[in-house]
């Protein structure tokens, strides 16, 4: 059966492909491997500083020096153990909040893709009405009736996130609804919540994952914003946490430049992380997006 | 029509959600947060006092749906209650808004006509140097949180070479009024928190600028254009340029919130007295009303923009009139 081996030979090398694809691709191996550098610093932050973040025993807006490579805060703290100790919390916050936002408009697109009728018109109405609600508004709002801390960080974050994908999975939704093998699960009498989770969102995982990427970029920076402002508990290690506090601190006004600095650099890597990732993953899905080959000699345009 | 028709439909829908978000957040949060905030409230009057009980669901006897239409008649007809201080809300935000209409119009302005700038060239020259280099660098920069920004620009003008001011809207010594000297004070307190709103949305509008321009491109009625030997110029902007920002007018006014935002982070980064400003002293001083109020207006603010840009592509784009 020669349709069948292509198929297979196509499978199997599908990952292949995609791993080469990611490779060949230098926007996508920069975003990969600050993603990786920031893994891993929050998954071994002792291996790369050893020194507790929390601990005041140092001096006092201490200027770097090879003990203390980025100097030290206001009351004493090492603030390059600060700063590697706080990759853990941002990295977590932003995936989980990323996963659960991602999922949530996964679930309310394909579902007001495929039951269509008056359950697609009530919920892309809802998620106009969320798009429009200026967010850090409606998080600052929100924020204001919880206690600050990682849990309501991540509830208020996905409130305000969930719609930003939702729309763009509906209409992916919408083009797979009369596709042959979901024909088939109806007449097989499948039950719709069946075909949606096991029929529709498999063939959905390109676009999933770069929902997930595109939402991680701005996760970041409003996880950071926020608790910039003073809604974060500033106990808890993050970078946005450590920015809340050098700004608190008068940092970059008084001579400590680095510890204002540092966090908000951190911030922008992550964020960069994340965003050339998406945008490789964007030139990889989409060919029409992918940067044209300059021809010589072309007529010029 | 129904284009229109559907467009004020969704306006209506989302003011009646945000009236209705700031009545059901305080009752559905956990704990006694209005409660305790309401107790503070010192020199209100009682009739304004009432109304935010009402609001907040503190103190009140009556069916939770009496108090709702109760609420959405104090709202429509201009009660927005008053701050901690008594000073009524509406008045408070008309008091700070134009400073903030001044920083948010100009720099969004300024970085619409650069990011649909640099748009229309890259798409022009797809695959030239331009292309290669602006958007994807614009792209980046769009992801950096706006006060990281606002940060390294401080550093730089503000601390290492001293040549603009740290904060505030103008000099303390200073009195308002229209001399040229006055003008530069604000406008030097400006430019650093301007600047930095620049650096951060100019990159929103190129990539949906490139991607529109590259697919009107290909339009026969620019094939058309250029077999008459019209300027390269004129094509670009006259034929497809102008056809292909029409999708990006609502796009501009759906950012207006994520902009708002912005400017909230910075104004608080540069203690610039607009409403942003005020929305962060509010929400340290726990000001429920107050903040409530602002978020209310920014939902308006944004609201109106749409609703302009939807009246503008349905004027100017008679696709939409039969859709």
């Amino acid at each position: 059966m020669e349709a069948t081996g292509l198929t297979s030979d196509f499978q199997r090398r599908a990952p292949n492909r995609f791993l080469r694809a990611v490779i060949g691709n230098r926007k996508a191996a920069a975003g990969a491997l600050i993603l990786f550098v920031v893994a891993f610093a929050a998954a071994f932050p002792g291996l790369i500083a050893p020194d507790d973040p929390q601990a005041i025993i140092y001096a006092q807006n201490a200027g770097p020096s090879s003990a203390h490579l980025l100097g030290t805060t206001q009351l004493g703290q090492d603030v390059f153990s600060q700063l590697v100790w706080s990759t853990r919390l941002t990295l977590l916050v932003t995936v989980i909040v990323s996963a659960i936002a991602t999922f949530i408009s996964m679930i309310v697109g394909v579902t007001a893709a495929y039951v269509g009728g008056i359950t697609d018109r009530v919920l892309t109405v809802l998620t106009d009405v969320f798009l429009i609600l200026p967010v850090l508004p409606l998080l600052i709002l929100l924020a204001a009736y919880l206690s600050p801390g990682i849990t309501s960080l991540v509830i208020v974050l996905t409130i305000t996130s969930w719609a930003f994908q939702a729309r763009q999975l509906r209409s992916q939704g919408l083009s797979l609804r009369n596709r042959d093998f979901l024909v088939a699960a109806r007449a097989r009498g499948e039950r719709s919540i069946y075909i949606i989770l096991v029929e529709i969102v498999p063939t959905m995982t390109s676009l999933l994952a770069a929902s997930f990427l595109a939402l991680a970029v701005f996760e970041v920076g409003f996880a950071a914003s926020l608790q910039f402002l003073g809604l974060g508990n500033s106990s808890q290690l993050m970078w946005g946490t450590m920015l809340y506090n050098a700004q608190q601190a008068a940092a970059l006004e008084s001579g400590n430049a680095l510890w204002a600095l540092a966090p908000g650099i951190a911030v922008a890597f992550l964020g960069a992380g994340f965003a050339l990732t998406n945008y490789a993953f964007d030139e990889i899905g989409n060919p029409a997006l992918r940067p044209v080959r300059r021809r010589r000699g072309r007529a010029a345009a | 029509m129904r284009y229109l028709a559907r467009r004020a439909a969704l306006f209506l829908v989302t003011l009646w959600a945000a009236l209705t978000v700031n009545f059901v957040i305080p009752r559905v949060m956990p704990g006694n947060e209005a409660q305790a905030v309401l107790a503070t409230f010192r020199n209100v009057n009682p009739a304004a006092l009432h109304a935010l009980e009402i609001e907040f669901g503190v103190n009140v006897r009556q069916n939770v749906v009496v108090s709702y239409f109760e609420y959405l008649k104090n709202c429509l007809t201009g009660h927005f209650g008053v701050t901690a201080q008594g000073v009524p809300v509406l008045s408070e935000i008309t008091s700070k808004l134009p400073w903030t209409l001044g920083l948010v119009g100009v720099t969004t302005v300024i970085a619409f006509v650069i990011g649909t700038l640099v748009g229309i060239l890259s798409a022009w020259r797809r695959g030239g140097r331009l292309d290669a280099i602006l958007p994807p660098a614009l792209f980046i920069v769009s992801t950096i949180p706006v006060f990281f920004v606002g940060l390294l620009l401080i550093y730089l003008f503000s601390v290492k070479l001293s040549w603009l001011p740290l904060g505030s809207n103008y000099d303390i010594g200073s009195t308002p009024s229209l001399s040229l000297s006055f003008i530069w004070d604000v406008v030097d307190h400006a430019l650093l928190p301007g600047l930095s709103l620049v650096i951060v949305t100019a990159g929103l509008w190129v990539y949906s600028m490139r991607n529109n321009m590259i697919t009107t491109i290909a339009e026969d009625y620019v094939k058309t254009a250029r077999a008459k030997g019209l300027s390269s110029w004129r094509v670009m902007l006259d034929y497809a340029a102008r056809n292909a920002i029409l999708p990006n007018l609502t796009g501009f006014a759906m950012q207006l919130g994520y902009v708002l935002g912005g400017a909230i982070v910075i104004e608080y980064l540069f203690s610039y007295p607009g409403l942003g400003y005020l929305f962060y002293t509010a929400s340290t001083d726990h000001d429920l009303p107050l903040m409530q109020g602002l978020f209310l207006f920014y939902t308006v603010a944004v609201l109106v923009c749409v609703l302009l840009a939807d009246l503008a592509t349905a004027a100017l784009d008679p696709r939409t009139r039969d859709a």
